[in-house]
């Protein structure tokens, strides 16, 4: 295999190297491959980062470009649409669109915090390393494996309102306790009930009264909510994975201190380890949280838009807009705004990240 | 990553304290093997057995339930998603760790904003890209065909892998870089004579993240391949969930079945998996 110049480099180093080579020489002796070796690493480069910059800044150039086009049929229009930004100025007086970015805010609201609060609290419980903890652990993170839409289609038969959890609730005896008590008997539509929880429009239209005709509701559509857990049934295991990683590199002679010093067993998670995980729940955030707004492929299986649009996320909206309804330059305006929600968390993570090194 | 944070050491339960978290960590088992077992005992029943208000029941007799005409259904998809994920799956995991052997240990002037860049391409919403993407495609003549959804997955795949591949040979000592330097090895040689049969682990997490990545994918497989007889499992999956003529024991068998590789994968190789995971999230 090798080739008459690498046996000649290496016949070159098998004599004895001089112990007293000044520092130079070595320096003399690569300089003229290290420079030719210098050039070759963005040569080599140059394929991948040539279809990145197509694939990635120069179709999202374009995207841009069709969001502000005259582009809304079948056939392709390009020319720019009078005047300019005229799409986005439609898009946001839909209020299918209202309840697009209500249901992603709070999609990512609830379903980050549950997840990584959820995920801490396992991670902390397996640190203790009680019998099973592995078993624990893999069962834990085995939702990660498995595809949004299989997830979406078991969550879907298990939130039907005529069967699966409300018959948990029957078989339970929930609700002969709470008839018992004189309420009425508990049936949940789940995900076919499009009431929204905590409305917030009198209260918030009465500091601003345009909120008050406001075609949606302000606050937690109902029906999201089973789409919440089983987002977090899938991703609480990410969540618990990196608290894990993270809490290894906690030195055990750090709690031992605590405890030497009389702090509880509580003090030592909260004030001592908790602390130290600052940048996994960052880091964990930031994944967990772009993944949230992106979400298109769990909803689309579970629920789709839901009643009332009460599951609807822009990532649907983009898809039904550009390939069900041919309104090119809507779909495309939607999917700008949501490259610009997740660039808001993203970018600055990057640059913080990338800088350190 | 040389040190493994899941150590294998358990301790029994002796304070009361240790027994309230155990059963807090069953009932936690038991919520997340829930789905699961749904999908288990609905596929396994006969159709005419599957009723709503017997879903949580085992099936009464046994039989093959749904998953005869599941597979059935499903077998070609099966086989158009091996050949979409086999393919892209080696080929950006070759691809990336070039990729990351020069951005760990070729720097030059501006190679952290190339790499800034390239990773960038990872976190983007692939929504707002599938317009020109679909365009691109019909110009290649690579629009609807497997081929194309490879290229596709190959490039949007390279971001990650390359940052895998990048923190994994971050690792390696620069001396024996410097080393091979002065035995006169040039950036090729020392790619494939010490790089590459160091980098075996690198290759193992890479390809079984991508595997899972491509097999799961839903967006790609749908926008890319519109013809039924070519889409992926994922894709044709939710095609049977959505036909109003398909029984629900079968669409359970079916959800099994689609999940079965990455389960398999994950099952026999956690260990890497979870190693796939954090690097491509943790930083260095």
């Amino acid at each position: 295999m090798k080739s008459p110049a690498t046996e000649s480099n290496s016949a070159g180093t098998a004599e004895p190297v001089p112990n007293h080579r000044l520092p130079w020489t070595r320096e003399k002796i690569s300089r003229p491959r290290r420079f030719s070796d210098r050039l070759l690493a963005p040569l080599l480069l140059s394929p991948a980062m040539t279809l990145i910059l197509i694939f990635v800044y120069v179709f999202i150039a374009i995207t841009v470009w069709v969001s502000l086009s005259n582009w809304h049929t079948l056939k392709i229009d390009m020319s720019i649409r009078e005047p300019l930004g005229a799409t986005y100025g439609q898009m946001f007086m839909m209020p299918r669109w209202h309840a697009n970015l209500r249901n992603v805010f709070i999609f990512t609201t609830l379903f980050l915090s549950f997840s990584l609060a959820f995920g801490l609290l396992l991670a902390l419980l397996l640190d203790r390393k009680l019998i099973g903890h592995t078993i624990f652990r893999n069962v834990f993170l085995f939702p990660y494996a498995l595809s949004f839409i299989v997830t979406g289609i078991a969550w879907r038969w298990i939130f039907n309102p005529e069967t699966g959890i409300n018959i948990l609730i029957d078989a339970l005896g929930l609700n002969k306790l709470i008839q018992a008590m004189g309420g009425p008997p508990l049936h949940p539509g789940w995900i076919t009930d499009p009431t929204v929880l905590f409305s917030l429009n009198n209260w918030l239209g009465a500091l601003f009264p345009p909120i008050k005709s406001m075609s949606i509701q302000l606050g937690i559509p109902m029906a999201l909510i089973p789409v919440v857990i089983a987002a977090a049934w899938q991703l609480t295991g990410f969540a618990m994975s990196m608290y894990i990683a993270g809490l290894a590199t906690v030195p055990h002679e750090l709690r031992e201190a605590a405890r030497i010093d009389g702090a509880s067993e509580i003090q030592v998670y909260t004030k001592v380890v908790i602390p130290q995980l600052n940048a996994v729940t960052v880091s964990t955030a930031i994944i967990l949280g772009h993944v949230s707004l992106k979400i298109f492929d769990l909803i689309f299986a579970m629920t789709g838009v839901g009643p009332g649009f009460a599951t609807d996320v822009p990532g649907i909206f983009v898809f039904e807009m550009t390939f069900k309804a041919t309104r090119y330059n809507l779909g495309a305006a939607a999917s700008v705004i949501m490259l610009l929600l997740v660039c808001v968390i993203i970018v600055p993570y990057l640059w913080t990240n990338l800088r350190k090194r | 990553m040389s040190n493994f944070p899941f150590a294998i050491r358990a301790t029994l339960p002796t304070k009361p304290r240790d027994f309230v978290v155990l059963a807090f960590l069953i009932l936690c088992l038991i919520f997340f093997l829930m789905p699961i077992y749904v999908m288990v005992v609905t596929g396994l029943k006969e159709a005419t057995s599957v009723s709503l208000s017997s879903m949580w029941d085992l099936p009464t007799r046994l039989s093959g339930g749904g998953f005869m005409e599941a597979f059935q259904r499903l077998r070609p998809n099966m086989g158009n998603s091996l050949m979409i994920a086999i393919p892209a799956t080696i080929l950006s995991a070759c691809w990336g760790s070039v990729n990351g052997y020069l951005f760990a240990k070729w720097k030059f002037r501006g190679s952290n904003v190339l790499f800034a860049l390239l990773v960038f391409g990872m976190f983007i919403p692939y929504q707002s890209i599938l317009i020109p993407l679909i365009q691109f495609l019909e110009i290649l003549k690579l629009y609807g065909t497997i081929p194309g959804l490879v290229v596709v997955h190959v490039v949007y795949g390279l971001p990650i892998v390359s940052l895998i591949f990048r923190n994994y040979f971050a690792n390696i000592p620069d001396e024996m870089i410097e080393a091979a330097r002065i035995d006169g090895a040039g950036l090729f040689r020392i790619f494939t004579n010490i790089m590459l049969p160091l980098s075996l682990p690198a290759f193992v997490v890479v390809s079984i993240f991508q595997f899972t990545n491509i097999w799961n994918d839903f967006l790609f497989g749908v926008v890319i391949l519109p013809n039924p007889q070519s889409q992926p499992v994922t894709v044709a999956l939710n095609n049977l969930s959505g036909s109003f003529s398909v029984d629900w024991n079968v669409v359970m068998a079916g959800a099994i079945t689609a999940a079965l590789p990455t389960a398999l994968v994950y099952i026999f190789l956690g260990r890497f998996f979870i190693r796939g995971l954090l690097a491509g999230s943790v930083k260095g």
